[in-house]
């Protein structure tokens, strides 16, 4: 028997709000908010409270995917990376660059944005990149 | 941290005879629940800020029925564990509790009426701190119904329908929440509508609020929670003579079938 509380920022938006997970014999079994934290102050939003619900979700995606036709399959990482890789190539010949565009996220770390601005400009070589904070 | 020490040593003792003593522990600079299961761990164990841990005992328990626990209990949270073990949520036969009384200055944030166990303890750590007194409450009592009503309705104007108050009670432990049943609630209506959501949630609070004040701690709109519910515990009170968490054995008005007059 285990219960602890992993201390992490909220997955949702880019505010910072810090809450626990609440984790018994290696599941995640709920959220609690963090009493004094300077940001959240203790209280959370809705999806705050809900962070913790898709993380052993049975519709959750943990494998990924390519569409054939109207369908998905499942495929391995390597074969997923390799062939967003041949696509974005492609693309970056012809038509070019600025045929594509990317959306970043608030769910990502700080850290993660600033390496998916650096891969649009630098390797895919367009400035078309926005994130999700502005829809 | 006067009381840490003792705590510490109160913990300690129990830590042979049990699988577990639910405490607060603080690492990374705060402090949340945790389940002490080996003294070295001690080190971090944390008196304050308090968190719902009769919440926490009922999560473990409903795993591991069969566990023998020990919880570190506050006044309010003794009065609550006594309340989910009349509506079989907590198993007391199987958890020894720790008491601690909160400091003055404790009762006094959470305008607590009995900072302090007593029923199915006396307070191993700290001292009885004084009553206090509500004065919103009682600001309130003064007002008529219509002035009452306003009042709460620019109140509940800042709702931002997070559900905290209800996610941070302990004594909401309902599998199917009226809250969440369109008959009654109309999703995505934010801020929800005045006084339906509120008043459901008053209402289901009746014989078991306790007082902890964890609604109101977890509201982001900073709404006096802890003061509508005391008012509602009055009325309890006065109507029925039942106090939520006073008593082991007294059974709750709204589980009781109902007199019938001859």
């Amino acid at each position: 028997m285990e219960y602890r509380n992993v201390l992490t920022i909220c997955p949702y938006c880019g505010t910072g709000c810090a809450l626990y997970l609440q984790v018994l014999d290696g599941k995640v079994a709920g959220t609690l908010p963090v009493k004094g934290h300077h940001v959240s102050e203790g209280t959370l939003c809705i999806k705050g409270w809900n962070a913790h619900g898709f993380i052993h979700h049975p519709d959750r995606l943990t494998k990924p995917l390519i569409r054939e036709k109207d369908s998905f399959r499942e495929a391995s990482w390597d074969e997923a990376y390799d062939l967003i890789a041949s696509k974005l190539s492609a693309l970056k010949g012809q038509p070019g660059p600025d045929s594509m565009a990317v959306l970043s996220s608030a769910k990502c770390t700080n850290e993660e944005n600033y390496l998916l601005q650096k891969f649009t400009r630098a390797v895919l070589g367009t400035n078309n990149v926005d994130h999700c904070a502005r829809l | 941290m006067k009381r840490r020490e003792p705590l510490r040593k109160a913990i300690e003792g129990l830590l042979d005879d049990v699988e577990g003593v639910l405490a607060l522990r603080r690492t990374s600079g705060h402090v949340a629940p945790h389940l002490f299961c080996d003294s070295g761990e001690l080190d971090e164990l944390a008196v304050s800020p308090k968190y719902p841990l009769p919440g926490t005992l009922r999560l473990i328990q409903a795993e591991h029925p069969e566990a023998q626990l020990a919880i570190v209990c506050r006044g309010c949270e003794e009065r609550g564990l006594i309340e989910m073990a009349k509506r079989n949520q907590v198993n007391l036969d199987r958890v020894v509790v720790i008491g601690l009384a909160c400091t003055a200055e404790e009762a006094e944030e959470c305008r607590c009426a009995k900072p302090y166990p007593s029923v199915l303890v006396d307070a191993h750590v700290g001292e009885r701190a004084e009553p206090v007194v509500d004065k919103l409450a009682d600001e309130l009592r003064q007002k008529d119904v219509s002035e009452r009503f306003e009042f709460w309705r620019q109140q509940f104007d800042r709702c931002i329908k997070c559900y905290g108050c209800r996610n941070a009670c302990p004594q909401c432990f309902c599998p199917e929440c009226t809250l969440e049943e369109g008959l009654w609630v109309e999703r995505g209506e934010v801020p929800p509508a005045y006084p339906t959501f509120h008043l459901i949630r008053a209402m289901h609070t009746v014989g078991k609020c306790v007082g902890c004040r964890e609604c109101e701690l977890s509201c982001p709109a900073g709404i006096p929670l802890t003061t509508l519910y005391a008012l509602i515990r009055q009325e309890v009170r006065e109507m029925f003579g039942y106090e939520p968490g006073a008593d082991l054995e007294e059974q709750p008005p709204l589980v009781l079938p109902a007199e019938v007059e001859s």
